[in-house]
C-alpha cells in the first residue's frame, strides 16, 4: 500500500488529475507577475496582503487550480507566508487545489435543489461521464474523468433556489434541469471545441 | 439619596481616570481600557480562557471565556439617572454572555461569573470543543496541567450526546526539531500562530481547512525552528504542542516547581525548575515582565541535561603524591590540607580565576579568601558572545554585574594571569567554577605544569583532571543565592534538588576553606545560609543597601543603574505605550 502523505505534507502534495491537459501549467511569466502587481496596485501600500484573494483566483482561472507552486508565488508577490495563503486556499471550497476537467460541472446539493432532484440529477450524471460517485469525499470534492473533459463537484447553493434542480458547467449556469436536459447539455458540450 | 451635595462614585472614579464596574456583587474601580478578564482575574475572579493571553493580540475565538454583563438602563429623553444609595445606577442584565478578552469596563458595568447565563454558555462551548477531541489524556503530557481538562471539571457536562464518529486529523506531527503537534487535541485557540507571528516574527504557523476540520499547521519544507519555539509548548492550553524533550518522561503531577533563575546568560531569564526527587526533568520560562516576559529561549531551556550527567563530580578529590592519580577524600580533612597547602604557597606566585557564574555571595566571600591569602592576580572569565535582539543578552556569564560589583573585576586582567601561568611567573592556581581550558585559554599542559591546583567544580573537566584537590561543588539548581543580571537587578537562585553525593554548595565550600584558612572577623565566613551573607553584603555595599533574601522575592529587585536592556521588552514596553 501507499504510504499517506501526513497532514502536513498533504498541503503541498501534487494531486494528479486528466484534466491538466486541458490547462497551460503554473508557471512565472513577465505576464502573470506584471498582472499581480496591478492587482496588488489596487490596495494601499503595506497592505498587499489584501491581494491575496485576488491573485489566487487569477491564478485558477487561467490554471484551472491553484498548484503548491503556486501558493509559494502569491505568498511571495503579497509579502505572506504559504502557511497563509494555505490557509486561505483550503478555507474556501471554492478554491481548487486539483486540477478539473475541461468542463467542470457543479450541481447544487443545498437543501431546495437537493429537493427537487439534485441528489439523483448529480449521480445521473457521474454515470453519464463516467465517474465513481464514492469518488467525490472531502478531500477530494472534485472528481474528473479519465479522458480530463469533465469533472463534477457537488456545490452550496447556486442562488437560484426557486428553479432547482441547478447546475452550473463552468461558468454558465442551468437550471431547471432533468435527465433528458443533462443528456442533451452533454452532447452539447462533448461537440464544443 | 440624601439631598446633600455628594461625590457619586463615578465622578470619584473619572477623576483618577478609572471607572466603577461590579464584578460578582462587589464594586471595584479599574483603569479605563482595562480588559474585562484582566479586571476579574485582578481581583481574584477567576475567567477561563483558552486564547487569551496577555502578551499576545485578542483573539476571541475560543469563547471560553464568556461572562454576564450588564449596564445601566438607557433612559428616555428629558430624564435624569437616578442612583442607588450607595450612588450607582441599577444594572440591566443582557440576556446573552459576552467574551471577556475583547471586550473592555465601563462606567457602572456589572459582571456576573456565576450563575447559569455564563457556566451554560461554557458548558455548551466545552461540549463542542470536546465533539472532535481524542480523550487520550491517559498518555498526553498536557494532562494535568491541560486548561481544557480544568474547565471540563469545572463546567463540563459529564455525558457526551455526541455519537456521530469524531473527525481524524493530524497526530504526532513532527512541526520541528523540538516540538510535536497533535491537530487533534488542539482547541484552535491560535495562540501559538500569535506567537510565532507576533513575538518572533516568523509566520510559520497557521490554520488550515474550514470548520471542524480546522487546523494548525506549518508549510510543507517549513519548520517551526526558531530558538523560541518551544514556548509554543508552554502556551499551548491543550496538548496539541509538546516538547520533543519531554515527550512521555514524566507524568506533570509528580514534579516538583521551583523558582529560580537562568545562568546561561547574563538576562537571567526567570524559570520554574521541575524536579522529581533528585533529578531534574524540564525547565520553563516564568513570568517576570522586566527581564524575560513569559519567554525564553530553547537552548537554555534544554541545557539541564548536565545537572545530572555522569561527569558530575560526587566526592572532593585529591591527589596526594605528584604523578599518582587523585583519589576521593572526605571534606574535613581534605579542607585542612588544602588549606595548608594554600598557606604555603607564595602569594605573589599565587592567582585566582573566579567565575561570573558564581553567586554573588561566593564571590564575596571569594573576595574574602583572596585578601586572605593577600592574592594580587584575580579575576573572573569574561565570556562574550551576540545577543539575539530578544533575550540572550550578549554576556553569557550570569553574573557579571555582580562581579563587577562585589569583585571590582570584569576580567580584563585576565589575560594577564593568563600569560603569568604560560611563562611560569604564577606557579599556582585556583580555579573556582571555571573551566580554564575552554574560554579562559589555559592548555591542560600548562595546568599540569603549575605546582599547585585548586579546583571547584560541579563536573569533571580537563581543569579538575589537572588538579591536586577537586572541590566538588553544585550547579545552580542544587543551591541558594542571588546574581544581577545585565541590566542590574539582583535576582534570587533558589535550591531545586539537594546537592548531589557529597558535593557541597559552593557557598558552603567557600565558607569552609575559609574558616580553614585562617581567623578572619568575618560574620560571613560563619554564615550558616547565604542569606545572611547577603545580610552581611547589605551593610558593605552601597548599591546593596537594605537589600534582603526576602526583599528581592520571585521577581527581583533593580540595585545597579547599569544602562543595558532587554530588546524583547523594550519592545513588549514600547509596544503598550
Amino acid at each position: 500500500m501507499k504510504e499517506q502523505p501526513d497532514a502536513i505534507a498533504a498541503l503541498a502534495a501534487t494531486n494528479p488529475s486528466p484534466g491538466e491537459k486541458f490547462y497551460p501549467p503554473f508557471q512565472v511569466t513577465p505576464e502573470l507577475t506584471k498582472k499581480a502587481k496591478e492587482y496588488i496596485a489596487m490596495y494601499p501600500e503595506g497592505k498587499e496582503l489584501s491581494a491575496v484573494l485576488p491573485l489566487i483566483h487569477m491564478v485558477q482561472e487561467k490554471h484551472g487550480y491553484i498548484c503548491p507552486e503556486s501558493v509559494i508565488w502569491i505568498a511571495d508577490m503579497c509579502n505572506s507566508t504559504p502557511i497563509h495563503v494555505q490557509g486561505i486556499v483550503s478555507f474556501y471550497p471554492g478554491i481548487r487545489t486539483s486540477c478539473p476537467g475541461k468542463w467542470h460541472i457543479r450541481v447544487c446539493h443545498t437543501i431546495a435543489c437537493a429537493l427537487s432532484g439534485g441528489e439523483e440529477l448529480l449521480a445521473y450524471i457521474c454515470e453519464k461521464i463516467g465517474i465513481n460517485p464514492q469518488a467525490l469525499t472531502n478531500e477530494h470534492p472534485i472528481a474528473v474523468s479519465s479522458d480530463g473533459l469533465w469533472s463534477i463537484e457537488a456545490v452550496e447553493c447556486l442562488a437560484a433556489c426557486g428553479f432547482g434542480p441547478n447546475l452550473m458547467v463552468n461558468d454558465a449556469l442551468y437550471s431547471q434541469m432533468d435527465r433528458a436536459k443533462v443528456d442533451a447539455l452533454i452532447a452539447q458540450y462533448s461537440n464544443k471545441a | 439619596m440624601s439631598t446633600e451635595q455628594q461625590i457619586l462614585p463615578k465622578d470619584a472614579a473619572a477623576a483618577e481616570g478609572k471607572v466603577n464596574v461590579q464584578i460578582n456583587g462587589t464594586w471595584y474601580r479599574f483603569p479605563k481600557g482595562t480588559r474585562i478578564a484582566d479586571a476579574c482575574n485582578s481581583v481574584g475572579v477567576h475567567v477561563p480562557c483558552f486564547c487569551y493571553h496577555p502578551k499576545l493580540s485578542v483573539a476571541g475565538s475560543c469563547r471560553m471565556c464568556l461572562v454576564e454583563q450588564g449596564m445601566p438602563p438607557r433612559l428616555a429623553p428629558g430624564t435624569t439617572p437616578t442612583y442607588n444609595e450607595d450612588g450607582y445606577q441599577t444594572i440591566q442584565w443582557m440576556p446573552r454572555a459576552i467574551v471577556a478578552c475583547a471586550n473592555t469596563v465601563a462606567e457602572n458595568m456589572g459582571i456576573r461569573t456565576t450563575g447559569t447565563v455564563c457556566t451554560e454558555a461554557r458548558r455548551a462551548v466545552l461540549e463542542f470543543l470536546l465533539t472532535n477531541h481524542p480523550l487520550d489524556c491517559p498518555i498526553c503530557d498536557q494532562a494535568g496541567e491541560c486548561k481544557l481538562q480544568e474547565y471540563t471539571a469545572d463546567y463540563g457536562q459529564l455525558t457526551h450526546r455526541f455519537t456521530e464518529s469524531k473527525i481524524k486529523k493530524g497526530k504526532n506531527l513532527s512541526i520541528g526539531p523540538r516540538v510535536n503537534l497533535d491537530q487533534e487535541r488542539c482547541v484552535l485557540c491560535r495562540r501559538c500562530v500569535r506567537f510565532m507571528k507576533e513575538v518572533v516574527g516568523e509566520e510559520v504557523l497557521g490554520v488550515v481547512g474550514r470548520g471542524a476540520r480546522n487546523a494548525i499547521a506549518c508549510y510543507p519544507g517549513k519548520t517551526l525552528d526558531s530558538n523560541y519555539s518551544m514556548n509554543v509548548v508552554d502556551l499551548c492550553p491543550v496538548g496539541a504542542m509538546t516538547s520533543k524533550d519531554f515527550r512521555f518522561k514524566m507524568r506533570v503531577w509528580f514534579l516538583k516547581s521551583t523558582p529560580t533563575i537562568d545562568v546561561n546568560c547574563g538576562t537571567g531569564t526567570n524559570i520554574n525548575i521541575w524536579t522529581r526527587g533528585q533529578q531534574v526533568y524540564r525547565i520553563t520560562p516564568r513570568q517576570n515582565d522586566e527581564v524575560n516576559s513569559c519567554w525564553m529561549p530553547d537552548d537554555h531551556r534544554l541545557n539541564y541535561q548536565y545537572i545530572n550527567a555522569p561527569e558530575r563530580l560526587l566526592t572532593p578529590l585529591i591527589r596526594t603524591d605528584e604523578g599518582t592519580g587523585q583519589r576521593p577524600a572526605s571534606w574535613e580533612p581534605l579542607l585542612r590540607t588544602a588549606a595548608e597547602q594554600l598557606r604555603r604557597c607564595k602569594s605573589s606566585e599565587l592567582a585566582i580565576i573566579a567565575s561570573a557564574r558564581l553567586t554573588n555571595e561566593e564571590l564575596y566571600l571569594t573576595r574574602h579568601l583572596a585578601d586572605l591569602l593577600g592574592v594580587k592576580f584575580f579575576d573572573i572569565v569574561p565570556r562574550m558572545g551576540e545577543d539575539d535582539g530578544m533575550l540572550i543578552s550578549a554576556d553569557r556569564n550570569p553574573n557579571t554585574t555582580g562581579a563587577k560589583l562585589i569583585l571590582g573585576k570584569d576580567g580584563s586582567t585576565l589575560p594577564d594571569i593568563v600569560r603569568g601561568v604560560k611563562i611560569g611567573k604564577i606557579r599556582s592556581l585556583i580555579v573556582l567554577g571555571e573551566d580554564v581550558t575552554t574560554d579562559a585559554g589555559i592548555t591542560a599542559e600548562q595546568l599540569h605544569d603549575l605546582d599547585y591546583l585548586l579546583v571547584m567544580a560541579h563536573s569533571e573537566t580537563p581543569t579538575t583532571q589537572a588538579a591536586d584537590v577537586v572541590l566538588a561543588g553544585v550547579t545552580f539548581a542544587e543551591k541558594y543565592g542571588t546574581m544581577i543580571n545585565v541590566t542590574g537587578r539582583i535576582q534570587r537562585l533558589n535550591r531545586a534538588i539537594e546537592p548531589l553525593g557529597e558535593a557541597r554548595a559552593d557557598w558552603d565550600i567557600l565558607r569552609a576553606l575559609l574558616q580553614e584558612c585562617g581567623e578572619i572577623p568575618l560574620k560571613a565566613a560563619r554564615a550558616t545560609s547565604p542569606m545572611e551573607i547577603l545580610d552581611e553584603m547589605a551593610g558593605q555595599y552601597d548599591a546593596l543597601a537594605g537589600v534582603s533574601w526576602s526583599s528581592i522575592g520571585n521577581a527581583g529587585l533593580p540595585v545597579v543603574d547599569t544602562g543595558v536592556t532587554i530588546p524583547l521588552i523594550e519592545r513588549e514596553k514600547s509596544k503598550k505605550s
